[in-house]
């Protein structure tokens, strides 16, 4: 089974994935970047999403976390990162260890 | 804890104690796939994280290089040059089973181009060109690292239903089954015990 990729968020960050031959959805808002990711969820397996999108719509992207597919990776834009990755697997290692064994040196 | 609405039969008795040694039985097989998955989620968020730290780096620092090659070039040119993309880069995408998890496996589907990049040299500049090789190159990473990001999520979630599970067999389900059936085996004795004296009573007036 073959997928394809796209990429959500501002237009500035995802211009280059466009050259790379990604599909692009330029968002500006979180209600927007929602619609776009109900209609694009069941055409793209494989969706790139911006952290500055991504953190309003922490809950709703609880809903992809059911199915193996459509897989949503948030990335940082180019305004950088905003430790979202960081809080993501803090937050899965306590869900499931109930400790931190990453982390725990940098403290 | 609280015992079982059942009577105190024979019958009962004998459905309680297959019920206990299955319940037995299926914690220890779900406290085994526990461990067994505890373990498999450290290797993959280690796994994660290295590849988290490695993308995140090159993408801010490949994003931040495309900026500044944007910003020499007119907004009109720059648009018209990305926004035509000789391949659409497609992946395959299977899936695989983790400890009974379905978990994406994604691969890149390579596909050369024929010239490198979707635009004339003319147009843009090399920085430009140069930022949107180093994206092609960084794709297969990010589809790895969104496969094994959804793989994190899929088993976090999954250890913690397996947790539940063991948790309420081990703290609920067995002592129910364990004081019920002690019960029942208190009340049978009970029973036989009076029936003894009842006996015994009898023949002693005779």
């Amino acid at each position: 089974m073959t997928g394809k990729m796209a990429i959500v968020g501002d237009g500035d960050s995802i211009m280059v994935f466009k050259a790379a031959g990604v599909a692009t959805f330029p968002v500006t808002d979180e209600k927007k970047a929602r619609e776009t990711l109900r209609r694009i969820a069941s055409e793209y397996k494989i969706i790139f999403l911006t952290e500055e999108l991504a953190a309003p719509l922490c809950d709703f992207l609880k809903r992809f976390d059911e199915e193996p597919y459509p897989v949503v990776l948030v990335i940082p834009s180019n305004k950088g990162g905003t430790g979202y990755g960081e809080e993501f697997l803090k937050g899965a290692m306590e869900r499931a260890l109930g400790v931190d064994i990453l982390f725990n040196n940098e403290k | 804890m609280a015992r079982l609405n059942v009577n105190p039969t024979r019958m009962e008795l004998k459905k309680l104690k297959a019920r206990l040694s299955t319940a037995v039985r299926g914690h220890k097989l779900l406290k085994d796939k526990s461990d067994e998955m505890i373990r498999r989620f450290t290797v993959i968020i280690r796994e994660n994280k290295a590849l988290r730290d490695e993308v995140e780096a090159e993408l801010a620092q490949t994003l931040k290089q495309f900026s500044v090659a944007r910003s020499v070039t007119p907004a009109y040119s720059a648009e018209t040059a990305f926004s035509m993309p000789t391949v659409a880069v497609k992946a395959e995408c299977g899936v695989k089973s983790v400890m009974g998890v379905d978990v994406p496996d994604v691969s890149l589907i390579e596909e050369k181009r024929v010239d490198g990049l979707p635009y004339a040299f003319s147009e843009i500049t090399s920085e430009a060109d140069h930022s949107v090789g180093k994206i092609s190159a960084l794709l297969p990473k990010l589809i790895k690292l969104a496969q094994t990001e959804k793989t994190v999520r899929l088993l976090a979630d999954e250890i913690e239903r397996n947790k539940r599970r063991v948790n309420a067999l081990e703290y609920i389900m067995i002592p129910q089954l364990e004081e019920t059936i002690k019960y029942i085996r208190d009340k049978l004795d009970e029973n036989e015990r009076a029936s003894i004296v009842r006996l015994m009573k009898v023949k002693s007036k005779q």
